[in-house]
């Protein structure tokens, strides 16, 4: 998990274990200004830069043309007109990301409350269960999930008994499904933390002082387990948002989210410092991201931590 | 046992010596590359074995391992494969300052682009000692003439592979305009801006002399075809594998990949479009800054030997720039008019295009244009 | 909170939420979701055909092919060195971070936990390509080290989520006592907080070690020549064709990461 929400109402009972001095960190901050800071600014300069003429690497010569071709194309006739392929590309990227999120969601909620109210043993195992596909790569996970909706894969074998065609392979459902499958854990293990802490008795009492089901549900119940879906959601939606496996394996190589365009920028098509352009508006794209959600959670009294 | 492979190795190393020696007192037409390595072609100089690795970086699936292994048998180098996808991926590797690969498989223009950028050393491939056993027509390659850079390995043709058996609509393509215009479901294209850009350029009337042209208009046409043209597939790898699970079923394929697809599935046709198509050349080349120069040129000079080229030919269904290796290469593809070529196909045949700067920039143009609108 | 009034509507039994309905259907639903396409992939691990999605008989044979390539054992060799080096350096570098964290000013502490927290917001494409441009920019030539490099950092903000939140929960006592009794920071540090810290810091440890195995994208970019990882190699045969040899290495990875899973369970039961 990589981002925890907790309530802020949540007493304060820090002690402050150690008398550890600042400089502790001095190293590891060092570090990571170097592997982590520099790397990045580098894409922002490189973004500035002119691609030399053999491609590869970057031409010291200022220039803002990357930002200007991800909306205008010089066409060949050499006219120039609105382009709107990399817009497209985002959107492509946002809105995969944006289903994923919400049906991981719709699944999760009820995926954590169910394990949530299993007695203690039941409930260790069950997290365990879905804990597991966490630890095994992505990669991996990707590929089963491309063995199971290949044509000639069970589904489609399935199927074939009743002379129905199935061929979503290579489609961009097959990249959205792909995504819902990997980062499916990553929306029920938040919600279900949250979930665990809730204590059942307040519905089942508010039952019995005349609330209908579905009240219980959006007043008791939702509110409990928003921090977690908070959480959730930003653990779905900011890594779908980036995602390169899913696209390239499930999508047909091509390349339709921004990571597989970046990606194709450095490899084959030799274009770094557009590459670079399209990065540095993937992390402003994230960076907004993150500050809605901080936003959203701040307005409902919870407190979002990222780490 | 380490002594024993020892052994072996070096007697292996004197039967290759005395091989090479015949073949140059054969050949005597193969000094022809001049007094600069007159040296090191004293076949006594060359050395057969070695030690230590040799990092080969391949396209995929396009070696047989199990060559590889008894390489490393015979002369005692482990081989370290990695494998790429395009000459474009390559160049693009070499220049991000992937120094380490020993060998590289570059195809045609690519070398003749490459030894342009200074990134081949020139090895003088034509004085190893089965520099003689490189094809005539392969010998005076425009793109390294004479073979000092680099020694030939397979050679091909890209066309069109087409499954009529799981989609009859391809088995009346005739054409690259039929091929991107056809519509069909389960279409697999290439990853590879030569190829699928040359195609549309020949698919819109451009001549197989002019496909290096610098004429916008031209190229402009070729993309409005590609408008059009929305693969389900754009991946050069793994192409053989996708038309055998029945997942592709008209692919732009090389034709070894769509021989080794016939094997698997008899219903593939191997098409040769009406506007000509490209013949292409790979190659084996030694990269600037290899750290295991001498493992590099043993593998070279193992790999020109007729019994490895016609194993290469047998395991990938090309057929390669080795004489002699026929004698090592299975029957079937031999008969295999998709690797040897129908006296009425071979005037469509033609080299693929090693262009200008300037066109380069226009096929990449065009083809991430199109690679981005998909 | 909830409504008092008295209700009109005709109620049914009392709400049960271990029984709300649609709930354990879904749940199933996603269990099986979950584990359907890993359960393929071990299955026609068994598989004698060549042709992947066609059942022929049971054999082992892939596992046996899987053993014996060379190109795999060296893959992995790789990812080994790898995951172990950046995971202890990660580690040592997240305790440090947390360590030094609690004292730190505001200001100071905004800097590092946004460096701490990119890669986990960042995509990794991106971090993956400006470190390409790191290692050119510096001359670090592509292999191991930068590698090395490379997991630590990403793998830093995985040690440290642990670690932190085990700092948070610990007791003050054992400072105080250990402080009055006039023990110096450095003691402190190796008596009380390193072991109080050690369930977390081996919890953190591990998922460094997991994410650092099953690294793709930053891999790709920056292995070189023979520094290719298990997770860069398996990508390639999947490219290329796939015979059921990547089923048995992925089950065999699968096993691999139960393994670690169930090793940090135990471990955080035992210590607790």
């Amino acid at each position: 998990m990589t981002a925890v929400t907790t309530p802020t109402k949540k007493p304060v009972t820090r002690a402050r274990p150690g008398q550890s001095s600042p400089k502790l960190a001095y190293l590891p901050i060092i570090f990571l200004a170097f592997a982590i800071g520099i790397p990045l600014l580098i894409i922002v300069v490189y973004s500035f830069l002119e691609k030399p003429s053999q491609g590869t690497g970057v031409k010291w010569v200022f220039t803002t043309e990357n930002y200007r071709a991800l909306f205008i194309q010089e066409k060949l006739d050499g006219t120039t007109a609105f382009d709107t392929r990399y817009i497209k590309v985002l959107w492509t990227s946002f809105y995969y990301s944006l289903i994923t999120t919400v049906v991981t969601l719709v699944f999760s909620v009820p995926v954590a409350m169910w394990i949530a109210t299993r007695e203690a043993r039941k409930r260790t195992l069950l997290v365990a269960l879905v804990t597991l596909p966490f630890w095994i790569s992505i990669l991996i996970r990707t590929y089963g999930m491309r063995q199971i909706i290949a044509d000639e894969g069970p589904i489609g074998k399935f199927l074939g008994l009743f002379d129905i065609s199935w061929s979503i392979l290579y489609s961009p459902p097959a990249t959205i499904l792909g995504l819902i499958y990997v980062f499916l854990p990553f929306m029920i293990l938040p919600i279900y933390a949250s979930a665990e802490r809730f204590d059942f008795r307040l519905a089942e009492a508010a039952y019995d002082l005349g609330a209908k089901r579905m009240t219980v549900v959006r007043r008791i119940i939702l509110p409990s387990i928003r921090p977690g879906v908070i959480s959730g959601v930003a653990l779905v939606f900011i890594p779908a948002l980036g995602s390169f496996l899913q696209s390239d394996m499930l999508g047909g190589g091509k390349t339709n989210m921004v990571a597989n365009v970046i990606a194709n920028n450095f490899g084959q098509a030799r274009n770094w410092p557009f590459g670079s352009a399209l990065a540095v508006l993937l992390i402003i794209l994230t960076l907004l991201f993150v500050l809605i959600i901080q936003g959203i959670a701040q307005r409902r009294g919870d407190k979002v931590e990222l780490v | 046992m380490a002594s024993n492979k020892r052994r072996r190795a070096s007697y292996v190393a004197a039967l290759a010596a005395a091989g090479a020696l015949l073949l140059s007192a054969c050949g005597g037409e193969s000094t022809a590359g001049g007094g600069a390595g007159e040296e090191t072609a004293a076949a006594g100089a060359f050395p057969t074995s070695g030690s230590g690795e040799v990092h080969v970086y391949n396209w995929t699936d396009y070696i047989d391992t199990d060559e590889l292994k008894r390489f490393t048998e015979e002369t005692g180098i482990e081989v370290i494969l990695d494998t790429y996808d395009s000459n474009e991926t390559l160049l693009a590797k070499l220049q991000a300052g992937a120094t380490g690969y020993d060998v590289i498989v570059p195809s045609d223009y690519m070398v003749a682009q490459m030894i342009e950028l200074g990134l081949l050393q020139d090895i003088g491939v034509s004085t190893f000692p089965n520099g003689a056993n490189i094809k005539d027509n392969l010998m005076d390659a425009y793109w390294d003439p004479g073979r000092n850079y680099s020694a030939p390995w397979m050679y091909g043709s890209t066309g069109i592979a087409c499954n009529a058996t799981a989609e009859p609509g391809c088995a009346n393509i005739t054409s690259w305009k039929e091929y991107f215009t056809a519509g069909l479901p389960k279409m697999d294209s290439l990853k590879d801006q030569v190829e699928v850009v040359s195609a549309a350029l020949r698919a819109t009337g451009v001549a197989a002399d002019d496909l290096c042209t610098t004429d916008k208009a031209k190229y402009l046409a070729a993309q409005e075809l590609l408008n059009g043209f929305k693969p389900a597939v754009i991946e050069s790898d793994g192409g053989i594998e996708r038309v055998v699970a029945g997942t592709s079923n008209v692919r732009h394929a090389w034709n070894g990949s769509t021989h080794r697809m016939k094997v698997e599935v008899p219903g593939v046709e191997y098409i040769y479009p009406s506007e000509g198509l490209n013949l292409w050349a790979d190659n084996l080349a030694v990269p600037v800054g290899a750290p295991n120069l001498d493992n590099a040129k043993i593998f070279i000079n193992w790999m020109m030997d007729p019994k490895a080229a016609g194993k290469q030919s047998n395991f990938s269904g090309y057929d390669n720039g080795i004489k002699g290796s026929d004698e090592f290469m299975d029957e079937a593809l031999k008969t295999d008019p998709a690797v040897v070529v129908p006296a009425d196909k071979v005037a469509l045949l033609s080299s693929t295009p090693n262009c200008s700067e300037d066109a380069r920039a226009l096929y990449t143009e065009v083809f991430t244009s199109w690679q981005d609108s998909q | 909170m909830s409504s008092t009034k008295t209700p009109s509507t005709k109620r049914g039994k009392l709400v049960n939420l271990r029984n709300f309905p649609g709930f354990t259907s879904t749940s199933w639903f996603v269990m099986f979701f979950l584990y359907i396409p890993l359960v393929y992939v071990v299955i026609y691990s068994f598989n004698s055909s060549r042709i992947g999605s066609i059942w022929k008989s049971f054999s082992v044979k892939w596992y046996g092919k899987v053993i014996e390539n060379t190109d795999i054992q060296r893959a992995l060799k790789n990812s080994l060195q790898v995951g172990f080096a950046a995971t202890i350096l990660s580690t040592v570098l997240a305790v440090m971070a947390a360590l030094g964290l609690l004292r730190m000013q505001r200001a100071g502490k905004a800097v590092a936990m946004a460096l701490i927290g990119a890669p986990l917001i960042i995509a990794e494409i991106v971090l993956a390509v400006g470190t390409l441009g790191l290692f050119i920019a510096v001359g670090v030539p592509l292999g191991k080290v930068g590698l090395i490099v490379a997991h630590t950092a990403f793998c830093i903000p995985f040690a440290l989520l642990p670690i932190r939140a085990r700092l948070s929960q610990l007791d003050m006592a054992p400072f105080e006592a250990a402080s009055d009794l006039g023990a110096n920071e450095r003691q402190i540090l190796r008596r009380i907080t390193l072991p109080l810290l050690s369930p977390a810091i081996i919890a953190g440890a591990l998922l460094a070690f997991a994410i650092s195995i099953d690294d793709f994208i930053t891999s790709f970019f920056v292995a070189g020549p023979g520094s290719t990882t298990l997770p860069v190699y398996i990508f390639g045969m999947i490219r290329s064709t796939v015979t059921p040899e990547v089923n048995a290495i992925s089950t065999l990875l699968l096993l691999f990461s139960g393994g670690v899973l169930l090793g940090s369970y135990l471990i955080q039961r035992k210590r607790r």
